[in-house]
């Protein structure tokens, strides 16, 4: 196995396993709330869905020659990366809240509560819920196993660290019964974000016809560059929301109240 | 047709999200990148500082706004 398709494996493993965990956390409110069996049916419908998109574009997209391919693909998982990492960052240095997965789940199993109407049978709220749920939180697992899989002309390399990262989340859920809060999801985003960032930049560039010193190797300086850039910005974040923070506590009142200012 | 642009803008959101300068700036180092790569001038040095530089930008609107 080569770096590269390392690096594939853990990136779309990390990103599919952050997502597992919130999709986890919903299907599980709706299914101890309500009806476990058509929660159940929603995720194998968004499964069979989210295989479907994969089967019918990953063609499609390895067939591009392979300089259009590696800039398109590139330059929209650089950008999508970026997404990620801004987030993560901003989570890091606290201007974010981190996601709360005993939040979400209380949240979410008070909506399933409040909807009422629950029968005997198939229960729609908690398919439906379960599906979008599963669905919308597997798009981006989808989309990083088709951008990275198909540059990397190992769509079933990514394909199966997605698929351990759901059984591991999945293993989990049913070892613990209840959401998996203590996952470090906001580190794992942030790899994730350094490893999409990275690599749509390495990608992006060569499919640009720009030739990296030291070829294929060059991907390690820039995954180490990516990596020390993001910790700075958390820290030059934090700093400058805390002296924020101190100089706005500490500020004297507005001119109308100080009465030599205002005379 | 109007089908085609709301797909079209879920694509786009999906993607880019709520931050299109980050977006045109990626696009932007891409198209200077090929422009000196086909004019034979070494062109690799372009994506790191332009996506650092895209990154602390986006990072600062978001604190800012």
């Amino acid at each position: 196995m080569s770096g590269a398709e390392i690096g594939l494996a853990v990136s779309v493993f990390l990103a599919c396993a952050v997502e597992a965990v919130e999709a986890l956390t919903i299907v599980l409110a709706v299914g101890t709330t309500r009806s476990w069996s058509s929660a159940l049916w929603g995720v194998g419908a968004a499964a069979v869905t989210l295989a479907a998109i994969v089967l019918a574009l990953g063609p499609a997209l390895t067939s591009l020659p392979i300089d259009a391919l590696r800039v398109l693909v590139g330059g929209v998982l650089l950008i999508f990366g970026l997404q990620w990492l801004r987030k993560a960052i901003l989570r890091a240095a606290g201007v974010k809240a981190s996601h709360d997965e005993l939040q979400t789940y209380a949240e979410e199993a008070e909506a399933a509560r409040a909807a009422g109407g629950l029968q005997q049978g198939f229960d729609g709220y908690s398919f439906t819920i379960s599906f979008k749920g599963v669905l919308l939180e597997g798009l981006e697992v989808a989309f990083i196993v088709l951008t990275f899989g198909s540059n990397q002309h190992h769509i079933d390399v990514a394909a199966a660290a997605a698929g351990l990262a759901v059984l591991v989340v999945l293993g989990a859920g049913v070892a613990v019964r209840a959401p998996l809060s203590r996952v470090p999801e906001n580190v794992m985003k942030f790899a994730v974000g350094v490893m999409l960032s990275s690599f749509g930049m390495f990608w992006g560039a060569e499919g640009a016809g720009a030739h990296w010193p030291a070829g294929d190797g060059a991907l390690a300086a820039i995954i180490a560059l990516m990596l020390l850039s993001s910790l700075v910005m958390v820290r030059v974040v934090r700093v400058s929301v805390g002296r924020a923070a101190v100089a706005s506590a500490g500020a004297p009142e507005p001119a109308a109240a100080d009465p030599v200012r205002s005379a | 047709m109007r089908r085609v642009s709301a797909l079209l803008a879920g694509v786009w959101e999906f993607v880019a999200g709520d931050d299109w300068r980050t977006a045109l700036g990626v696009v932007v180092a891409l198209a200077v990148t090929a422009l000196l790569a086909d004019a034979t001038i070494a062109a690799w040095w372009v994506m790191p500082p332009a996506v650092i530089a895209l990154l602390a930008l986006s990072i600062r609107r978001a604190v800012r706004g």
